[in-house]
């Protein structure tokens, strides 16, 4: 079986004004292979630390983090990474860039040749190899971090908000090509959001998390993803079934945040 | 002075004007066309018209101030000629002039008597500090009384001597005369034969044997000619009078002899302390030294020389109108600065001295630049053959020869050595042996240049790992950062006579400085961009798979290369400023060298030069610099 699999995950920080925060409390889930799932929560309930945890950049302060039945002890090549602002490389070109995990591989030139051209070309960029990244647009970068990652073939893909800063129409084209790409590959994908619709749409699964302690809230299974798959995504979210998930959730955020406000 | 290089200069001239015309009115276009997409732009506050008002004209006047010269000696060669006579009726009646409150506060008189007032003064509040019993005390106090008196006597007019007032008088009469004459338009005469041959047969101004020609030519010329030549005999004569009288006379007498008993007793006296004798000596020579100022007469009576002073202004007046337009082209050609006399030569002075000619700055360069001629027998930017032995011999260390077993031969009774193995070896070590020889550099330039590169080289080799390192690594941080903030903030030069003591005043002293400068920067340069790395870049590099070394080489390195190139540009600038101070400071070559020298002997032509030979070299830096920077980070400002 590759899952991953998370046991009573607890994260705890040092704050260094002194305290403590504690980011992630007794979170425990199994993600199957070929799942996609999106996770939802109001600011600071520990979502990008959940994330981090599962890349292997920070190491959880108690409970088990497990990807095909290995502990997960720092970041690896088997889960990949795509950020908020792309955080490309400047000083490569768009080919560079989608190449880097191979070169570290030190994979045969005309193999890494063949396979960004591929990749450009699912993401819709073909013929841009040569171009300078910083020559791009917000939402090109963000195709081309999504290249960069599959292409180094993870069994896991992570997502940080990775749609976060593109305007209404990149970000329903994106949506698309991540929903593309889930089918045509069946990567298992976990997907930060900060807007409902869109976990809506990029989740066969969405866990809602809860603030203070960050823990996991509620799981809803949801058909939309499937939906999205044959249909336009605008008749998706226009059904009603849509609409009134839309609302329930938005609802228990607002009711999430405004405790925490009665907290402050 | 040929017509073709007035005729350049002029046009030059003329050209200049017109380039800075056009420059402004162009620059006023541009500002109008970026008032609106300046960065900052506030189009109402964009005072770029003013600013290009403000460089135009300061251009203007600096092109004016330094071809107005060559400009002068293009147009007009003979105002020098006429401006020398003048100045030597300026020079001749100095020696009278420095008696008046003219270019002075006060009378010499009055600052004669200040003086020696003061010297009087002192010796009376020092004269407990002596030791003398109350006789002799009351004895010093009459020599400094006594003298006062004698000097004071001076100051009145009724002790003037006759024959001194007729003196005075007769200065001023003569004065009086030449004002006259220099008024008087047949004023000196026809030149004599002689004196047309001697104007005809000097040469042009310029020539560089003689700067200014000296004899008159014109009649303004002959004019102040003679009205100088008159004027130094006046000058002498004026000099050779004395205010004494047969009174003051026998009054300075008595006070010398007092003197010398005043000697005598103090040499005889015992049980003096050592300060109390140096005291006496100073005492006694202070007063012998006063007395002897005294006795020059120097001190009239307050009013006795007024006329002189009055006959003297007339004079300046008449000359001044004489002078005519020749002063107010003076003052519009040769501005900054003036053409002097002295006893037996004309010379230009001011901005005429220290802003050579442009032409003969060039060609200073020009001459210079030339590897048979260079500077103090170097050349300044050339080559010369180096055997390649000397080289082998340089790197191959010494100390092999004694790892290579056996021993030096000793020479055998017939007197001979024959060579072993061991020799070989020793010659081959130290570089004794015949081989090729290849170009290498040689030149004050390449001089400076290879210290520059070779300093920022190794700063740059061993700063830039060790900034990032710094900047990654907690504990290199901890460890390095304050030993490189205990030599940082020194400036450099005050590291270099330490430097230059311990590693030679050669290359190596200058190179170590240098590296010092270069890598200090490169540390901090090279840190601040490794601390300045995104942390999502560093994440996504990991889980793509890199290591750290992998990350280090990357990601961290190109994401410094901004701040690092930065640092470059600033080492080059700081390293450039400091060779050329350690190379004033010591050494035998480089520009700064050169330079040194030049001011030593005044010769601002060189000095000049070294300017210009700097300034090109900065720019050439900062030109490959920027082409670098734009080359290999494209990306900066735009991630
Ligand atoms: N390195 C850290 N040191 C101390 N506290 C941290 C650290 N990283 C995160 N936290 C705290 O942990 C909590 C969760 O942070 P996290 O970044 O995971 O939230 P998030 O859900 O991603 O929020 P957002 O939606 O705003 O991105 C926050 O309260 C934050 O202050
Ligand atoms: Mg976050």
């Amino acid at each position: 079986m590759s899952d991953l699999v998370s046991d009573n995950l607890n994260m705890v920080f040092n704050v260094s004004t002194g305290g403590t925060v504690h980011a992630l409390k007794d979170v425990s889930f199994t993600l199957k292979k070929g799942e996609l799932l999106s996770v939802l929560g109001p600011s600071g309930c520990g979502k990008t630390t959940l994330l981090n945890i599962i890349a292997g950049f920070i190491r959880p302060t108690g409970g088990k983090l497990e990807l095909n039945g290995e502990e997960i002890d720092g970041p690896g090549v088997n889960r990949g990474m795509v950020f908020q602002q792309g955080a490309l490389f400047e000083w490569l070109t768009v080919a560079e860039n989608v190449a880097f995990g191979l070169e570290i591989k030190k994979t045969d030139k005309a193999i890494i040749d063949k396979k960004v051209d591929e990749w450009l070309d699912i993401v819709g960029l073909a013929g841009f190899g040569h171009v300078p990244t910083y020559q791009l647009s917000g939402g090109m970068q963000q195709r081309i971090a999504l290249a960069r990652c599959l292409i180094n073939d993870p069994d896991l893909i992570l997502m940080d908000e990775p749609l976060g800063a593109l305007d209404a129409l990149t970000r329903e084209k994106m949506q698309s090509l991540v929903l593309k790409i889930w089918k045509e590959t069946g990567k298992t994908i976990m997907i930060i959001t900060h807007s409902v619709e869109e976990a809506l749409l990029l989740g066969e699964r969405l866990f809602v998390m809860a603030p203070r302690p960050g823990r996991l809230h509620k799981e809803y299974r949801l058909p939309f993803a499937e939906q999205g798959l044959t249909q336009d995504l605008r008749d998706v979210k226009a059904t009603e079934e849509f609409g009134e998930t839309r609302e329930e959730i938005l609802t228990m955020i607002w009711n999430m945040e405004e405790e925490i406000m009665g907290q402050v | 002075m040929s017509g073709y290089s007035g005729f350049i200069v002029g046009f030059l001239f003329i050209a200049l004007i017109v380039a800075c015309i056009f420059a402004t009115i162009y620059g006023r276009k541009l500002i109008k066309t970026e008032k609106t997409d300046a960065v900052f732009g506030n189009p109402t506050k964009a005072l770029g018209g003013w600013h290009w008002v403000v460089t135009g004209v300061s251009f203007i006047l600096l092109t004016w101030f330094y071809f107005s010269w060559d400009a002068a000696r293009a147009f007009n060669p003979k105002s020098a000629n006429e401006l020398c006579q003048i100045a030597k009726l300026d020079y001749a009646v100095n020696p009278i002039r420095t008696v008046f409150p003219i270019d002075d506060n006060y009378l010499r008189g009055t600052r004669l008597l200040q003086r020696e007032e003061f010297q009087l003064a002192g010796l009376e509040g020092k004269i407990d500090a002596l030791g003398l019993n109350e006789d002799k005390k009351a004895y010093a106090l009459l020599i400094i009384e006594s003298m006062r008196e004698a000097m004071n006597s001076l100051a009145s007019d009724k002790n003037l001597d006759p024959t001194v007032r007729e003196n005075i008088a007769g200065i001023e009469e003569r004065i009086n005369t030449l004002t006259t004459n220099m008024a008087d338009p047949s004023f000196p005469g026809a030149p004599t034969a002689k004196q047309i041959e001697l104007a005809e047969n000097q040469g042009a101004w310029g020539d560089p044997l003689n700067e200014i020609p000296l004899h008159p030519a014109s009649p303004r010329g002959y004019k102040f000619d003679a009205a100088a030549k008159e004027m130094r005999s006046i000058a002498l004569d004026f000099g050779r009078i004395r205010n004494t009288n047969a009174a003051f006379l026998a009054q300075v007498e008595e006070q010398k002899s007092r003197l010398k008993t005043f000697n005598q007793l103090t040499e005889s006296a015992t049980g003096l302390s050592d300060s109390e004798i140096s005291e006496r000596n100073d005492f006694s020579k202070t007063l012998t030294r006063v007395l002897r100022r005294i006795d020059d007469g120097l001190i009239f009576p307050p009013t006795a020389l007024t006329g002189i002073e009055a006959a003297l202004v007339a004079l300046d007046k008449e000359q001044r109108s004489q002078q005519g337009a020749v002063s107010l082209y003076a003052s519009l050609m040769m501005p900054g600065g003036s053409i002097d006399a002295g006893t037996s030569n004309c010379s230009e002075q001011g901005s005429g001295r220290w802003l050579p000619k442009p032409s003969d700055t060039i060609l200073t360069l020009a001459r210079i630049s030339d590897p048979e001629i260079g500077y103090k027998g170097f050349p300044l930017l050339w080559y010369k053959m180096k055997p390649v032995s000397e080289m082998i011999g340089f790197i191959v260390p010494d100390f092999i020869v004694s790892l290579v077993p056996g021993e030096f031969p000793r020479h055998d009774e017939t007197g001979l050595t024959t060579s072993n193995f061991k020799t070989s070896v020793y010659n081959f070590a130290t570089g004794n042996f015949d081989l090729f020889s290849v170009p290498v550099p040689a030149g004050h330039i390449w001089d400076s240049l290879l210290r520059v590169l070779a300093g920022l080289f190794f700063g740059i080799l061993l700063g830039v790992p060790l900034g990032l390192f710094m900047g990654l690594s907690r504990f290199c941080k901890g460890f390095f950062d304050p030993l490189i903030e205990l030599y940082r903030p020194v400036p450099p030069l005050a590291w270099a006579p330490l430097i230059l003591t311990i590693f030679g005043i050669n290359d190596d002293g200058k190179i170590f400085l240098l590296f010092m400068v270069a890598f200090a920067i490169m540390v901090i340069s090279a840190r601040t961009g490794a601390t300045g790395t995104a942390l999502s870049k560093i994440h996504a590099a990991h889980s793509l798979g890199a290591s750290n070394r992998q990350i280090l080489r990357r990601v961290i390195l190109p994401n410094s290369l901004p701040e690092i190139l930065t640092g470059i540009r600033i080492a080059i600038g700081v390293c450039w400023g400091t060779l050329v101070a350690a190379e004033m400071l010591a050494g035998t070559t480089g520009i700064g060298f050169v330079e040194n020298v030049a001011r030593k002997q005044s010769d601002y032509e060189i000095i000049w030069t070294t300017i210009i030979i700097l300034g090109l070299l900065g720019l050439i830096f900062d030109l490959i610099m920027r082409w670098v920077i734009n080359k290999v980070i494209p990306w900066r400002g735009k991630g």
